[in-house]
């Protein structure tokens, strides 16, 4: 099958990338440009461990084709730092200890961002139902939206 | 050590050395791993649960130029390798899921679509499906040739019962004719998975010269090395295994699936091979936690005194006999109790699921499920509050357990108290709303640790471990060994070794790292201390005995002088060559820790749907090293056993496949599901342990099931006996009750 010509920015850098027209932006995202901090749990969009934004729109990864990603701004957990420095919800996963395994982290930590943009002031209900998506099978949550809870008050008082 | 200590590093809450790279998406899992060259690796799975393989066509794939290998159970080199047909099927498969081939193409699409180009003739068997169909008298026989093990008289026909286990103390009968009180009841609990969200995966290269590297997610890479040099008749040590990040494993990440077959691949085609489960391979091939069918009588007086008691444990096997966890069932079934006479009785049966696997406790969640509603049930007979039997007749510092040994000092009355002085305990509960408490207990173990410590010239150390770290230990044995040189945790780094760079570790289970192979690094801490003592004497010319290692620093106690690590490990070349601890053990005294647990929970009775307002979780951890890691583990366990107990169950359709292999069906519990988990962490120090460490990262999954399933019984005011109480299930309890 003849591959399809794609060209994305991927955490703010232009990437150009040859595609199979059923491959995964998931796929891509691992095979092809080697970002493999956007993990697969399930593949069916079940699991939110390959969660990315596209255009600050929070999707499993699994459930986009690489070739929708054309033109498309995506941003992967590897993106979500700045420079040498963690982002806010990064510094507050590590504080609180909100990460056992970690390989939900990621996924969480770009559903996080979403989930702050949209809501930078949600309750515990709001952050635990829009994190519904993202599986984890470790800590039991707690842990995981104190630091939610508390990088949106930190965010809060940063803005 | 028995007496509380005074801590320097320990009981802190430091940033964990692998954080950077967890949060940012740079850790290596399993699937990360690609290579020059690498081709996919796919496996052909049955579907029919139980049926005679006839034949097996390989020639289409083989003749696919995408292919470059394809391999059956034939092609494994040692025949007599145990567990080769879980590996792939020889003549028969067992399960809705079992291997029969295997492929390596050009693509993982390329491998997906070789495997539709192998034919299988299949002769399909009845399927045997659970307990009480696997030992009726026309149940089809699993396997012709298994006689069950431990009958008083040897059987002399082939059963599906792989094996009798019986566990006693005092006189059973004599203990129920004390008792005033009798109750008896029988409880199921459904086939579960660990449900780990990393899928098995592999990337591994057989060499030309012999020589493989294999990398992979694993609870034991040792024992992946064992597993798989036996199967392919490699020397160890040309075979390293290199442990890769895990994401998860509950147990479920101690055997082996992929590895042999990878290899075989790897080595007919001539190029590295990455396999990876998808999830439905996942839930169907892996894991299962056996379902059960427990029954438990228990007598006491009137004032609570319990006299007698007594239990008949089923265990599912899954198709590979000697694969449940009944041995440590009846261990752990009536341990928190000190209670003379006590009788277990337990059977392994075999049916035609997944081989079960090792899920957190193994064994030990179902039977104490059976036991803890019996217990509360009893309280509610006598009147009493179930904290206060429990108190009246629980397990301490000298009771005899069934399995062997007496309790050393344990913690399960100061949990208990605990429990009882909770502020969860104490709040009054709404309208549909009903409380459950439970205890846990889980042994523990000890075993084989190796640790190196290697000094850096800047006075730095680098620890090199062989347990894989799937929950946060690398932070434990930072500070451990932070804790035995005096230096500040930053000073340590700290890794696990492949197979080539260490001697033999157990896999990470049992609750046994923090224990083991934190002893380990203590040992090797000291050890360092004792050579950074040996090359300050040697400088300053006294004795190793004159020196004094304090605050990170050699002190010179018959003059002047102080040497720090950094000095010391800065001219090592001119005292001996440079400096590395090791500590090479095989640990005993890895202590129990018991736990107690509160559940409320909320019943909507027009929908059967439960909602967990609350949760407290509270255990002994002995010494809490790092206490945010201590209280994940309580808070994971607790969530898992809340899942198990409230919604997880394999189902089958009456062919015997399974119909819900995904995270959308098999629902492990979601944010939105859960409260916040309150954790106490009680600490009884542990006296085998340096630091007074016990295990805890299992016990933490036994006490749900019986919380929440007295929860749920209170709630609707109908005793419920069968996981998981799933909407359905609970609504038509209080329909056929009504």
């Amino acid at each position: 099958m003849q591959k399809t010509h794609v060209t994305a920015t991927v955490n703010g850098d232009v990437k150009e990338f040859l595609c199979d027209p059923s491959d995964t932006l998931l796929q891509v995202l691992r095979d092809e440009l080697g970002l493999t901090g956007t993990k697969e749990g399930c593949g069916s969009g079940d699991c939110g461990a390959c969660s990315v934004l596209i255009n600050d729109r929070l999707v499993c990864s699994c459930l986009v084709l690489g070739v929708e990603a054309n033109g498309e701004a995506i941003e992967t957990v590897e993106g979500i730092g700045e420079g040498d420095k963690l982002h806010v919800i990064q510094e507050k996963f590590l504080e609180h200890a909100a990460l056992q395994c970690g390989i939900c982290t990621p996924g969480l930590v770009v559903s996080t961002k979403a989930l702050l943009e949209e809501n930078p002031d949600p309750s515990e209900e709001e952050a635990r139902y829009y994190l519904a998506g993202n599986l984890c099978r470790c800590t039991g949550y707690d842990k995981i939206i104190k630091a939610v809870m508390d990088a949106a008050k930190t965010m809060r008082e940063k803005a | 050590m028995s007496e509380a200590q005074d801590f320097k590093y320990i009981g802190q809450r430091t940033i964990r050395p692998d954080g950077h790279d967890k949060v940012t998406g740079r850790a290596n899992y399993a699937a990360d791993l690609s290579l020059p060259g690498m081709i996919w690796g796919k496996i052909l799975r049955s579907p029919h649960a139980h049926a005679l393989i006839n034949r097996i066509d390989t020639s289409k794939a083989e003749a696919d130029p995408n292919v470059f290998a394809v391999m059956t159970h034939a092609d494994i080199p040692n025949q007599t390798a145990s567990g080769i047909r879980n590996i792939l099927a020889r003549d028969k498969v067992f399960y809705h899921g079992h291997a029969v081939a295997a492929v390596a193409a050009v693509s993982e699409a390329a491998a997906e679509r070789a495997l539709g180009l192998i034919e299988v003739d299949y002769s399909i068997l009845k399927p045997v499906m659970n307990i009480d169909d696997a030992t009726s008298n026309d149940s089809p026989i699993l396997h012709d040739d298994l006689f069950t093990k431990g009958m008083p008289e040897e059987p002399k026909a082939p059963s599906n019962v792989a094996s009798r286990n019986e566990l006693s103390k005092g006189d059973i009968e004599a203990g129920f004719a004390e008792a005033e009180v009798v109750i008896e009841r029988e409880f199921r609990t459904a086939t579960v998975h660990q449900g780990y969200i990393e899928p098995h995966a592999c990337t591994v290269r057989y060499d030309e010269d012999g020589h493989s590297m294999i990398w992979c997610s694993t609870q034991g890479h040792f024992a992946v090395r064992a597993t798989t040099a036996s199967m392919l008749n490699i020397e160890q040590t040309k075979l390293n295994v290199i442990a890769s990040e895990i994401g998860g494993g509950f147990g479920g990440k101690l055997g082996v699936y992929l590895e042999p077959v990878a290899l075989v691949l790897s080595k007919k085609s001539g190029r590295p091979v990455k396999m990876q489960m998808d999830r439905n391979e996942v839930f169907m091939a892996s894991g299962p936690g056996s379902a059960t069918r427990n029954w438990v009588k228990i007598g006491a007086k009137k004032d609570g005194t319990i006299t007698a008691m007594e239990a008949k444990l089923c265990y599912e096997a899954g198709w590979a006999p000697g694969s449940s966890p009944l041995g440590p069932a009846c261990m752990t079934v009536f341990t928190p109790y000190d209670v003379d006479n006590q009788y277990v009785e337990g059977y392994e049966v075999v049916v035609n699921k997944a081989r079960c696997a090792a899920y957190r406790a193994p064994g030990a969640p179902q039977s104490e499920y059976a036991c803890e509603m019996v217990i509360n049930e009893l309280a509610d007979e006598l009147g009493m509050d179930p904290i206060d039997l429990r108190l009246k007749n629980v397990a301490k510092e000298g009771t005899q357990t069934m399995y062997g040994p007496k309790l050393k000092a344990v913690g399960l009355v100061e949990c208990l108290e605990a429990a009882r002085d909770s502020a969860q305990y104490k709040t009054a509960l709404k309208e549909n709303q009903g409380r459950g408490v439970a205890s846990g207990f889980w042994f523990n173990v000890g075993g084989e640790s190796s640790v190196v410590i290697n000094m850096n010239e800047d006075g730095t150390g680098t620890i090199v471990e062989g347990s894989p770290d799937i929950g946060g230990s690398r932070a434990s044995m930072q500070m451990m060994a932070a804790e035995e040189l005096q230096m500040p945790v930053e000073a340590f780094s700290a890794i696990i070794g492949d197979t080539q760079n260490l001697p033999y570790s157990n896999p990470t289970g049992g609750s046994r790292t923090t224990f083991a192979t934190g002893m380990a690094v203590v040992e090797a801490a000291a050890d360092v201390v004792s050579q950074l003592k040996e090359r300050a004497a040697a400088t300053w010319n006294i004795t190793p005995e004159q020196v004094e290692w304090k605050d990170g620093k050699a002190f010179n106690t018959k003059g002047e002088g102080v040497l720090t690590a950094a000095e010391i490990c800065g001219s090592a070349a001119k005292t001996g060559g440079h400096i590395s601890g090791r500590g090479n053990i095989s640990a005993r005294g890895a202590s129990p820790s018991f736990a107690v647990h509160l559940a409320d929970i909320e019943v909507d009775p027009d929908t059967g749907k439960t909602t967990v307002v609350r949760y407290t979780a509270i255990q002994d951890a002995g010494k809490a090293i790092h206490p945010s890691y201590v209280e994940g583990q309580y808070q994971g366990g607790s969530a898992q056993g809340i899942g198990w107990a409230l919604n997880e169950e394999y189902v089958y359709s009456s062919d015997g496949r399974l119909e819900n292999p995904g995270f959308l069906d098999y629902r492990i519990p979601l944010a939105s599901d859960l409260p916040m988990i309150e954790t106490v962490i009680v600490e009884v120090p542990n006296s085998f342990h340096p630091f007074g460490v016990r295990g805890i990262g299992e016990t933490g999954i036994i006490p749900p099931l019986a919380a929440c399933g007295t929860a749920v019984s209170n709630a609707i005011g109908i005793r419920m006996s069968e996981l998981p109480m799933s909407p359905p299930k609970i609504l038509k309890a209080i329909q056929d009750a009504s």
